[in-house]
């Protein structure tokens, strides 16, 4: 299953898409695969996979805590793939999202293979824009994988146009001027950068950054074809670890929650 | 400002030797427009009389530039080798970092922001930075690891003192590498109306091109200072390099020179088949770290290997990606110069000059005075980027100074003990 027909099936149901993100490898490799087969469970349509890195710009601190603890436990970019294919197997759309690094490390071309070997739908990245990435989009293109670029609330038109042509799946749009991490209210620049995305593209757009319940869900999902969640699915671990049980029964609720949220958004 | 360029430079998008180079820009979307409009900026200040007489008349009336190249007779005696030293560590704050600085804080006021973020990892920029922002009226903020705010806590009372807020950046290995991190956080939040002073040849286009057009100065005065001292071009120049700002500085105006060799002394720590150095090249494999395509001390899944240095200023896991450029070409000979062999170079400078360098210059100088070993009587020119009151604190560490233990004569010790 693909993203697009994950979108597809939301938008035939008169709702916005729920994309959930975890990294792998948190709070172990076998713990991470659980609390994604959590998100799955309870409403998510789309699982994003986090790819651990030791310099993540773009994150805040709930989800560089939880990736600096994976790396601390040893997480390689293997056990990231092994969890993938676990969280896929289940038949839900699995991306991963990666700084790049990692990817030319392990070799675009390789990487590429195995992602879809393992079942993965594709790859988000926070730090390559498609002006500099001919090599991932050849390989991409290649082996049928979704191209998920970023869009800003700084992004040019012209860089809109760029950056929709080249993605494949689904458009991320980033909806604040900022690191990710939940925040007490939505962003009022996502509205206005979706507008202009969708005036760009066909493409199904997904708010990311800042969504922390599922009202928040609701209202992005009034405008926005998906509503993505990383670092508030995050905290519930964070908050619980000494508890996993207590910390993937916070999870499963906090996903039922915006997975209610998305429907209620129209 | 000078117009010389070299056959080294980045193309338009920041390619070092062409798109499967080094360089570029890895950067979140969030920023590229901020990116877009610094270079837009830069390019047309570069073609604007008014930007580099203003630039220019800053660095003479301000920064104390141009240095002075200094003949170091008693050094060269001791090495065996004519050394010139092109006195970068006579400028405002004590280091080559205010060229690059008042350049960029200048373009910042062109552009009409009012705040500056930088990074620093020995503080050297980190003063730079808050001097240049105090002399135009910016607000600024440094970042700096945790671990550097404890071994340079003198450059931090400076910064305070200046006008500067210091944040102790307290995640990853604490130090330089984090602190780019961190301040490249807040500039995805603050870019509309913040610059961020990168603080070395590194990072995403346009930055260690438009640091190279700001540094680009040291080489270009020790060029035609030394054909007046000498009458002809040194047989080699040479730089300490982390990043790589000062040594770019002054190998820029040499590299189509063919018949001057380029050295860059990297940070060897305790040595390089310890594993605890900073020596990125020499050691390192490419990556993209912080935007730029370039050599990265990386483990086999491209995750940031901690480095080590005793320098703090070259206390990072990448350098500026011409840098890698060069030495990929070998245009440029890297080599590891350890804490030790810097430390003793510290000393001997000190005991044969009366010059104290920064500990990032005595990595520069320990290599050129093994570099004479092999090539005696010629004339060599090293960059000394930075002085040495900084450091005193490590030194006293080091050398246990004030206390009973005599520190060793330098000129005593045999040319391998260096």
């Amino acid at each position: 299953m693909t993203t697009a027909s994950a979108f597809a099936t939301s938008r035939a149901e008169g709702r916005a898409t729920l994309v959930g993100y975890l990294p792998a490898g948190f709070p172990d490799v076998e713990g991470g695969i659980d609390a994604l087969k959590v998100l799955v469970d309870n409403g998510c349509d789309v699982i994003e996979v986090g790819l651990p890195y030791s310099d993540p710009v773009m994150d805040g601190p709930t989800i560089q805590a939880a990736a600096q603890q994976a790396l601390e436990l040893g997480v390689r970019t293997t056990d990231v793939l092994r969890t993938v294919e676990a969280v896929a197997a289940t038949g839900t759309p699995t991306v991963i999202m990666t700084y790049w690094n990692p990817v030319e490390r392990y070799g675009v071309e390789r990487f590429a293979a195995d992602l879809a070997g393992a079942g993965g739908a594709g790859l988000i990245t926070p730090d390559l824009t498609p002006d500099f990435a001919p090599e991932w989009i050849a390989a991409a293109d290649a082996h049928g994988l979704d191209k998920v670029f970023l869009v800003a609330p700084s992004s040019t038109p012209e860089r809109i146009e760029m950056t929709t042509a080249a993605c494949r799946g689904f458009v991320y749009a980033t909806a604040v001027m900022g690191v990710t991490g939940a925040r007490a209210t939505t962003s009022d620049l996502a509205g206005p950068l979706v507008a202009r995305t969708r005036a760009a593209t066909d493409l199904p757009i997904g708010v990311g950054i800042g969504v922390a319940d599922g009202a928040q869900a609701a209202e992005v999902a009034s405008y926005a074809d998906g509503v993505i969640v990383g670092s508030a699915l995050v905290r519930t671990l964070l908050d619980h670890a000494g508890d996993r049980t207590a910390g993937l029964r916070a999870l499963a609720a906090l996903a039922a929650d915006l997975a209610d949220g998305v429907r209620r958004g129209r | 400002m000078t117009t010389l360029h070299s056959t080294y430079d980045a193309d338009d998008k920041g390619w070092f030797g062409g798109a499967s180079g080094f360089g570029g820009r890895f950067m979140p979307e969030a920023l590229i427009a901020a990116l877009d409009e610094l270079d837009i900026a830069w390019q047309k200040a570069l073609v604007d009389p008014t930007f580099g007489l203003e630039f220019d008349a800053l660095l003479q009336n301000y920064a104390g530039v141009p240095s002075m190249l200094y003949e170091a007779h008693r050094l060269s005696e001791h090495a065996g080798a004519r050394i010139l030293l092109k006195r970068e560590d006579l400028n405002h704050t004590g280091a080559h970092k205010i060229r690059n600085v008042l350049g960029q804080a200048l373009l910042t006021k062109r552009m009409g922001k009012k705040r500056v973020i930088a990074e620093t990892g020995a503080g050297q920029h980190g003063v730079a930075s808050a001097t240049a922002a105090a002399y135009l009226g910016l607000d600024c903020t440094v970042y700096m690891g945790e671990v550097d705010t404890e071994r340079q806590a003198l450059n931090v009372a400076r910064m305070q003192l200046l006008g500067a807020e210091v944040v102790p950046v307290t995640s990853g290995s604490r130090t330089l590498k984090d602190a780019i991190n961190e301040a490249l956080r807040d500039w995805v939040s603050s870019v509309d109306h913040t610059a961020y002073l990168f603080g070395t040849a590194a990072g995403p286009h346009p930055f260690p091109s438009l640091v190279l057009s700001f540094v680009r100065g040291i080489g270009d005065e020790a060029r035609r200072q030394c054909l007046d001292l000498t009458g002809r071009l040194p047989d080699a120049v040479a730089a300490c390099v982390g990043g790589g700002s000062n040594a770019i500085g002054l190998f820029a105006a040499f590299l189509d020179d063919p018949e001057v060799a380029v050295y860059g002394y990297e940070p060897g720590g305790d040595g390089v088949e310890t594993g605890r150095h900073a020596a990125t090249i020499h050691a390192g494999d490419v990556g993209v770290l912080h935007g730029a395509r370039t050599y990265v001390l990386q483990d086999a899944d491209g995750q940031t290997v901690e480095s080590h240095s005793i320098s703090a200023g070259l206390d990072y896991p990448g350098v500026g990606p011409q840098h890698a450029h060069l030495a990929a070409t070998g245009r440029a000979t890297y080599v590891p110069v350890t804490d030790t062999a810097a430390m003793e170079a510290m000393a001997l400078l000190a005991r044969t000059e009366g010059i104290i360098p920064a500990i990032e210059s005595a990595h520069a100088i320990a290599g050129v005075v093994e570099l004479a070993q092999e090539r005696p009587g010629q004339t060599l020119l090293v960059n000394l980027s930075g002085r040495g009151d900084k450091d005193m604190g490590t030194a006293l560490d080091y050398f246990g100074l004030g206390k009973a233990r005599p520190v060793a004569d330098p000129q005593a010790a045999t040319p391998e003990q260096q």
